[in-house]
């Protein structure tokens, strides 16, 4: 049951404050954008988004519906900080990361504004922890500008498809190459490793296929180091959707559901490698 | 085949598709030839008049990428197509799954020569043939970590199973499992009383454990220690053959240098198998029996494939040079293949070399 902590002294009210039953609903979230030290946490009125960013090539967010929360509360129009996500998650999973049935953390999360440290209160079986984890001066990040208008090529798959073949990609491979069409091979995702290439297809009347509307064929590499995290975004999701736009840039965007059933997405961007070589087939 | 070498030779033949290894010492050889009725469809191309069958070699870890995770294999693939392109120097592997979704690997492979051991099941003096059961059960008894084992035929036709212990270990400190196995536990056995060879367990362990999946009973040819054992499984589209050196005696084990200058049966080194590298070739085994006498020197081919590509030539010899120990060669153990290194510029063994295994009549 989630409990409330004392409200601050001299009836400030908190920037931003949250509960949430099972502590799960976030940590396996956060666990998907995982892939730097470093997030960068947005709270508005619809909810929570935590991003990462590497390289100046690649962003992930996490989003968590205000509904997703039991309670939750955000002072101003918005609230942002920059903290440490592997510590976060180190805190939301203190109780152990193995889920037993019957048994969850209960979480509140406390955040009284700028230069102030964020909260955590956990309770599991009767037992309190008490979390206080540095927040930091947001930094800029990047505008990948990707909207629904500029979209060229657009698939939606369901995600056991591409679960197997994402993690048994090719890492001797400098890039992943994905190509999109109207025509054969429709949807091709390539590496070329020391052992040779490898050709992932999936044609467009798959029964794994549940939106295909590309218009243009594309081929574009992507960095397969930037790439891989993304697998545990795809690992949790039932479904995955696809899109390139003119230049190339790629949103990945994955729909999961949580142990009670309420949807959440992760969308992961990622620039276009530019070291454009030939193709081998 | 990947418990042998770390290279997989693939050789399409008129008789079906043969996977072969051999580790780096070259006293590890296995075959497994897949019948045409194997597969769903059978080409092995066409051999000119001048021309062999093309045959190829690839990476046994690139191979084997293609395969993993078997038990998802099973559940989602239907079926596997196998191209060998030539010209453009690749060996295609497209697994076509479940959902419409096609695998395709294109993986880079070396031309190579014929790659064959010289062996002779009719010529050994002993047989046996268990159930992969058997034999798994009672290896089972030793520890994972040993080298090799000694397979001996006792009183009463009883088979047994003890580890080898080197000569210099010290008797205190070493640990000596012996277990028997009785004659019915076999479905044949003919062997000569008082006959013993040791051979190299871990090589053997991997087609133990193929046999045992596919059910099938293991045939144990062998004869005096030094020649070699062959191990063999048949079924109506599979055959599969693994020949492994065996301990010479040290008593008939002679290492005075022999007249010609000729070096006589050095410890195998990596140069060894440079040597053997240029000289390795097709045993051509011979149709009609021999039943004379090993003839003192055997037959070389080297003839290499007609469209063959200097670069890959060049390829072929640095390979050698830079060959990656496999299993780590007993210094006792011999060469399946030759008896001993040659002297570069010889064109053949001389005749005071012993030969492991001479021409064998074809039936293997």
């Amino acid at each position: 049951m989630p409990f409330s902590a004392p409200p601050p002294a001299s009836g400030e009210r908190y920037a931003l404050s949250a509960s949430l039953d099972n502590a799960r609903h976030l940590s396996s979230l956060l666990r998907a954008v995982h892939f730097q030290d470093y997030a960068t946490c947005f709270a508005t009125a619809s909810g929570l988004r935590v991003t990462v960013e590497d390289a100046k090539c690649i962003q992930a967010n996490a989003f968590i519906q205000a509904e997703i929360f039991q309670e939750f509360f955000v002072q101003e129009e918005s609230v942002v900080f920059r903290i440490s996500l592997s510590v976060l998650l180190d805190c939301l999973t203190i109780f152990g990361t193995s889920s037993l049935p019957g048994t969850s953390t209960a979480l509140r999360m406390c955040y009284r504004g700028y230069g102030y440290p964020l909260m955590l209160f956990l309770e599991e079986g009767g037992v309190v922890t008490v979390c206080k984890i540095n927040t930091q001066e947001p930094e800029e990040l990047l505008d990948f500008d990707f909207c629904s208008t500029k979209v060229v090529n657009k698939i939606i798959l369901q995600s056991e498809g591409l679960r197997e073949a994402f993690a048994e990609l090719d890492m001797t491979s400098e890039v992943l190459q994905i190509t999109m069409s109207p025509d054969k091979p429709y949807f091709r995702l390539s590496t070329f490793g020391n052992a040779g290439s490898a050709h992932l297809d999936y044609p467009r009347d798959s029964d794994l296929m549940e939106a295909f509307h590309c218009n243009q064929t594309q081929t574009n590499r992507y960095k397969i180091s930037l790439l891989k995290p993304s697998t545990k975004a795809l690992a949790l999701s039932c479904k995955v959707s696809i899109r390139t736009d003119a230049q190339g840039f790629l949103s990945l965007q994955y729909m999961i559901r949580n142990e009670d059933g309420q949807i959440c997405f992760v969308e992961y961007y990622c620039c276009p490698d530019e070291n454009i070589t030939e193709a081998e087939l | 085949l990947s418990r042998i070498g770390d290279e997989l030779y693939l050789e399409p033949t008129e008789s079906g598709l043969s996977l072969r290894a051999v580790n780096s010492s070259r006293s590890a050889f296995a075959s497994f030839l897949f019948a045409p009725l194997f597969f769903q469809l059978y080409e092995p191309g066409s051999a000119g008049p001048d021309t062999e069958l093309f045959r190829c070699k690839v990476h046994m870890k690139s191979f084997l990428g293609v395969f993993r995770s078997l038990p998802s294999l099973e559940k989602s693939v239907g079926k596997c197509l196998i191209l060998l392109k030539p010209r453009a120097s690749r060996l295609v592997l497209q697994l076509h799954c479940k959902h419409g979704v096609t695998k395709t690997h294109n993986l880079a492979f070396q031309e190579c020569e014929r790659l064959q051991a010289v062996f002779d099941t009719q010529r050994c003096a002993s047989r046996l043939c268990a159930p992969a059961r058997v034999l798994a059960e009672a290896v089972v008894h030793f520890p994972p970590t040993l080298a090799e084992v000694t397979l001996g035929t006792g009183p009463g036709g009883k088979i047994s199973l003890r580890n080898y212990v080197e000569d210099e270990a010290e008797p205190s400190k070493t640990m000596v499992t012996e277990l028997w196995l009785a004659e019915d536990e076999f479905q044949s056995a003919a062997v000569a009383p008082g006959s013993h060879i040791t051979f190299c367990l871990k090589e053997f362990r991997g087609l133990l454990s193929f046999a045992e999946a596919s059910n099938l009973p293991l045939t144990i040819h062998f004869d005096e220690p030094g020649r070699p054992v062959v191990f063999t499984l048949d079924d109506t589209v599979l055959e599969v053959h693994l020949v492994l050196a065996t301990l010479s005696d040290l008593k008939s084990n002679s290492r005075s240098p022999s007249t010609n200058g000729v070096s006589h049966l050095p410890a195998p080194s990596d140069d060894f198998a440079d040597d053997l590298e240029s000289y390795m070739a097709a045993m051509e085994t011979s149709e009609g029996g021999s039943g004379g006498p090993p003839s003192p020197t055997f037959p070389l081919r080297t003839s290499r494939p007609a469209e063959s590509d200097p670069e890959e030539e060049e390829e072929e010899e640095e390979e050698g040079e830079g060959a990656v120990p496999g299993t780590p060669p007993h210094k006792k153990f011999r060469s399946l293949f030759f008896g001993s290194v040659m002297t570069p510029g010889r064109p053949g063994p001389a005749t005071t070399q012993e030969v492991l295994a001479e021409d064998s009549d074809g039936e293997c």
